[in-house]
C-alpha cells in the first residue's frame, strides 16, 4: 500500500534508529512537523535559530558517534543552516540536513521562501541533492544516512519539495543502498603501509601526529599502543587532542600555532614523521617550505585528497586510522629511542608551557580547576583565545572528549553543541568553555537549554575583548584595537589604545541574563571562587549553570606562531 | 613546476545539478578549466565529460582525488598520456570579403583540410563566408589564429570545446 511522503520520512527515520531530531518549523516542512507529531519514538528539540540547530546537531553527533539529523523549513530555514553545515563538513561531522521545498511547479519562481539550497551548499556538503520524484525519496534518504557516516564522515543535504511530502507513493525503505560513484575505503594497501612501517622503524628520531581522524575513527587506544610498543613520541592536532592520554609519558603536546614548544621542536627536528589522520592545516604547518626540514612523512588519511595537498608525503597510505593501526600494532617492535625522547624533554624544561600566575585569574588557573572538577566527561569549546587555552590546558584522560569547532572556526558554535552533545549524552558532565564574543553569538539557545532540562556548565572567560584578533592588534597592530572591544560605545575617545578608568560597563550582564532564563549565574573572579562555582554547576540537575571568569583583559595565548611562518619560529613572551 | 594542458574524461550521473558541481569545484578551488564538453553516453542515465585543465603535475592528481570523491562521478579516466581521438567543432565567420578576400578564406579551407577533409565551406554570402571546421583543438587554434591575422576584426569564432575518446588500439588491450 501506498503511503505518503511524509509518513515515509518519518518511517525512515525510524528505521535509521534516530531517536532526536533537530528541528525547527516553517511553511514547507508543516506536514513532517504534523508527522513527528503523531509519533513518539524520536524526540524532537527545538532549537531557537537554525544555525544552533545544526551545532546542536554537531555536538550531538559528535557525543554519540551517531548521525545528527536536522528538519528545516525552506528559505530563510535553510540559509541559517549553511554556517553549521560548512562547520561539520570541515571537521567531518556526520550529518543529515532536511531542508523543506517550495512545491515543484514554483520552483525557479522566486516563490516565497524558495532559495537554492542544494546549489547554495554545493561545496560545503557530502552530497546534496533536491528530491524530484516521490518514488526516489526512501532510496534518497538511504543514501543520505550511509554516505553521511561511511569514510571520511560529512554532511548531506536532502531538499524535499513541499508537494513530495504529501503525495502518496512506495511505503518501502530500503535496507540498502548501492552507489555505483561512491565506494568508501574499507581496506588497506598492505604494501604501502609496510613502507610506512619500515621508515618509522628505521628512524632515529621518530615522531607520531596525531590528528581529528583518530578521534573520529575511534583509534586512540590501537594509537597509543603502537607508541608504546615502539616507544614514538606523540604530538597532536587540535582536533586530534585526547587521542592518546595527556598524562601519557610518551605525549608531548599539541603542535601548531598554538602549539605547545616543545612539540612544535618535535616536529621541526624530527626524521621521521608518521601522521594519522590530519589533512596538514597551515594552522599546523605554518610555513609549508620550512615544516617538518629534515623528516621523511608518512601520511595515513582515509581520504586520498587529502594526501600530498599541503606537504609533499613520502609514504602516503589511504586507509581508515583504525583499520591500519590494527595491523601496525601486530607489527610493532620496540625501538631505543630514549636520546630523541630526553631532546623532547630538554625542550619542554626549557619552555614549558606555563602562564603567570600574578595576575588575578588567570586562563591556566581556570583549565586546571575545570580539570580538577571535571576529570571525565565532555568539554566543548567555542573559538578564540579561550578555545586555544583549553586545547593547551585541559587534560583528557581516555574516555574524556573534547569537542570544538577546529575546522572552520565558527564563533558561536561551542554552547549550542554542549547542549546537543548533553541531550546525546544526558550521563555524562558536558563542560562549555567559551568567551563572552562567542557566547553572544548564540545566547538564545539559553531557552533551549532550560527547555529540554540540560544541566550544563558554562564557563565564560571574559575580558571584555573579541581577544584573538585584540592579541594580533596587541602583538602586530600597535594596539589598535578597533571593533574587538566589547564595551565600547559612541561616547568613547576614536583612538583608544586600552583599557582605564573611564571605559563603560560591561554589556550585557551575564549573571542576571542567565538568571532571566531560569538558569543559574554566578561571577568569580578568584581561583577560590571559581572552584566552588564549579563544583556547585557539577552537583546541579536541574538547569545550566553559567559561570562568568573575570580574567586579565590583555592576556595573550602563547606560544604563538604568526600566521605564515615557520612553526620553529615562536613567539614565547 | 610544468604547467601544460591536460586532459581528463568524466563519466558521471545525468542528473540535475551534476555539471555544476564539476564546474564549481574548479572555480572554487582556483583550477584552471581550458574546456569542458559534456554529452550522454549510451546509457542514458551516464554522462561523459572531457574536460581540459592547464595545471601542474601536482594540482592535476589534486583535481582527479577531488574528483572521485564525488558521489556523483563514477569514473575518472586521465587521458593525459593515452593514444587519443580528439576533435572540437568550430564555426569562423569571415565577414567584410571582396572577391580575393574570400579567395583567401577557400585557400586557407583547403590548406587545412589536406589531411582529411574536416573543413568545410558551410555557408558563403556576399561578403562573408563561414568556415565549419572539425580539427583537434590545437589545428583550431591554428586557424583562429591565421584568420584573425588575415582578417583582423572581422572574425566571428564559435568553438564547442573539445571531445575525446581512446584510441581502439588501446581500448582492445
Amino acid at each position: 500500500m501506498d503511503i505518503t511522503g511524509r509518513k515515509l520520512f518519518v518511517k525512515a527515520l525510524q528505521e535509521e534508529g534516530v531517536d532526536t531530531i533537530f528541528a525547527y518549523p516553517g511553511g514547507m516542512v508543516t506536514d513532517i512537523v504534523d508527522e513527528l507529531y503523531k509519533q513518539d519514538s524520536i524526540h524532537v528539540v527545538l532549537p531557537r535559530h537554525e544555525q544552533a540547530l545544526v551545532h546542536e546537531a554537531e555536538g550531538y553527533a559528535r557525543a554519540t558517534g551517531k548521525v545528527g539529523v536536522c528538519l528545516v523549513t525552506s528559505g530563510p530555514g535553510a540559509t541559517n543552516t549553511i554556517t553549521g553545515i560548512a562547520d561539520a563538513h570541515y571537521d567531518s561531522i556526520p550529518l543529515v540536513i532536511f531542508t523543506g521545498q517550495v512545491p515543484q511547479n514554483l520552483i525557479g519562481n522566486d516563490a516565497f521562501q524558495e532559495v537554492d539550497i542544494v546549489g547554495m551548499t554545493r561545496s560545503i556538503t557530502k552530497y546534496g541533492v533536491t528530491v524530484r520524484d516521490r518514488k526516489d525519496l526512501g532510496r534518497i534518504i538511504k543514501m543520505a544516512f550511509y554516505i553521511a557516516q561511511t569514510g571520511k564522515p560529512g554532511p548531506v543535504l536532502i531538499d524535499i519539495p513541499k508537494d513530495i511530502q504529501t503525495q502518496a507513493g512506495p511505503a518501502v525503505y530500503p535496507e540498502r543502498v548501492d552507489i555505483r560513484g561512491y565506494k568508501p575505503n574499507e581496506t588497506v594497501h598492505i604494501g604501502q603501509l609496510k613502507k610506512a612501517y619500515k621508515l618509522l622503524k628505521q628512524a632515529k628520531q621518530p615522531l607520531i601526529l596525531a590528528g581529528g581522524g583518530v578521534n573520529i575513527s575511534g583509534a586512540g587506544e590501537l594509537l597509543t599502543a603502537f607508541a608504546e610498543k615502539m616507544r614514538v613520541p606523540v604530538v597532536t592536532t587540535v582536533m586530534g587532542k585526547g587521542a592518546i592520554p595527556t598524562d601519557h609519558p610518551l605525549y608531548v603536546g599539541n603542535s601548531g600555532m598554538h602549539g605547545r614548544y616543545a612539540a612544535n621542536k618535535a616536529v621541526s627536528e624530527c626524521d621521521v614523521l608518521f601522521s594519522v589522520g590530519t589533512r596538514f592545516n597551515d594552522r599546523i604547518t605554518g610555513d609549508l617550505n620550512e615544516f617538518a626540514p629534515k623528516a621523511k612523512i608518512v601520511h595515513l588519511d582515509i581520504d586520498a585528497a587529502s594526501i600530498s595537498r599541503n606537504v609533499v608525503v613520502d609514504v602516503p597510505v589511504v586507509s581508515d586510522a583504525c583499520i591500519a593501526l590494527e595491523r601496525l600494532v601486530e607489527w610493532a617492535e620496540p625501538k631505543n629511542t630514549d636520546k630523541w625522547i630526553g631532546r623532547i624533554a630538554a625542550w619542554e624544561e626549557e619552555n614549558p608551557l606555563e602562564m603567570r600566575r600574578d595576575k588575578g585569574l588567570s586562563p591556566q588557573m581556570i583549565m586546571e580547576t575545570i580539570n580538577t572538577t571535571f576529570p571525565q566527561g565532555i568539554v566543548v569549546t567555542d573559538v578564540g583565545q579561550h578555545q586555544m587555552w583549553a586545547t593547551q590546558y585541559i587534560t583528557m584522560p581516555r574516555g574524556k572528549q573534547m569537542i570544538t569547532s577546529g575546522g572552520l572556526g565558527t564563533m558561536g558554535f561551542g554552547f549550542p553543541a554542549a547542549i546537543g552533545a548533553k541531550l546525546g549524552a544526558p550521563d555524562k558532565d558536558v563542560v562549555c568553555i567559551t568567551g563572552d564574543g562567542g557566547m553572544q553569538m548564540n545566547m538564545q539557545e539559553m531557552a533551549t537549554a532550560i527547555c529540554e532540562k540540560t544541566p550544563l556548565t558554562i564557563c565564560i572567560l571574559n575580558n571584555y575583548y573579541l581577544g584573538m584578533v585584540r592579541q594580533m592588534q596587541q602583538l602586530f597592530y600597535g594596539k589598535r584595537y578597533e571593533i574587538t572591544c566589547l564595551r565600547r560605545n559612541v561616547d568613547c575617545p576614536d583612538n583608544c589604545k586600552g583599557p582605564n578608568a573611564a571605559c563603560p560597563p560591561y554589556v550585557p550582564d551575564f549573571v542576571a541574563w542567565a538568571q532571566s532564563y531560569g538558569a543559574h549565574g554566578v561571577r568569580v573572579t578568584t581561583e577560590e571562587e571559581a572552584r566552588e562555582a564549579l563544583q556547585q554547576a557539577k552537583e546541579r540537575t536541574d538547569a545550566p549553570t553559567v559561570i562568568e571568569f573575570m580574567i586579565a583583559t590583555e592576556e595573550l595565548v602563547l606560544p604563538m606562531v604568526k600566521s605564515g611562518n615557520p612553526m620553529s619560529e615562536m613567539i614565547l613572551k | 613546476m610544468e604547467m601544460k594542458n591536460r586532459w581528463i574524461a568524466l563519466y558521471v550521473e545525468n542528473q540535475v545539478g551534476v555539471l555544476a558541481k564539476v564546474s564549481g569545484l574548479f572555480s572554487g578551488k582556483s583550477y584552471n578549466l581550458q574546456s569542458l564538453t559534456v554529452g550522454t553516453t549510451e546509457h542514458e542515465d551516464v554522462s561523459r565529460m572531457t574536460i581540459c585543465v592547464m595545471s601542474d603535475d601536482i594540482t592535476f592528481e589534486q583535481i582527479k582525488k577531488q574528483l572521485n570523491c564525488m558521489v556523483e562521478v563514477i569514473k575518472v579516466i586521465d587521458l593525459t598520456n593515452v593514444p587519443l581521438h580528439m576533435k572540437e567543432i568550430l564555426f569562423a565567420k569571415i565577414k567584410g570579403l571582396d572577391g580575393a578576400g574570400k579567395e583567401e578564406v577557400f585557400r586557407i579551407a583547403q590548406v587545412f583540410n589536406i589531411n582529411n577533409g574536416n573543413v568545410k565551406i558551410a555557408d558563403i554570402g556576399e561578403d562573408s563566408v563561414l568556415l565549419e571546421c572539425t580539427l583537434t583543438e590545437h589545428r583550431n587554434n591554428d586557424l583562429i589564429a591565421l584568420l584573425k591575422k588575415q582578417f583582423k576584426g572581422r572574425v566571428e569564432i564559435v568553438r564547442g570545446g573539445a571531445v575525446a575518446v581512446e584510441a581502439i588500439s588501446t581500448s582492445c588491450r
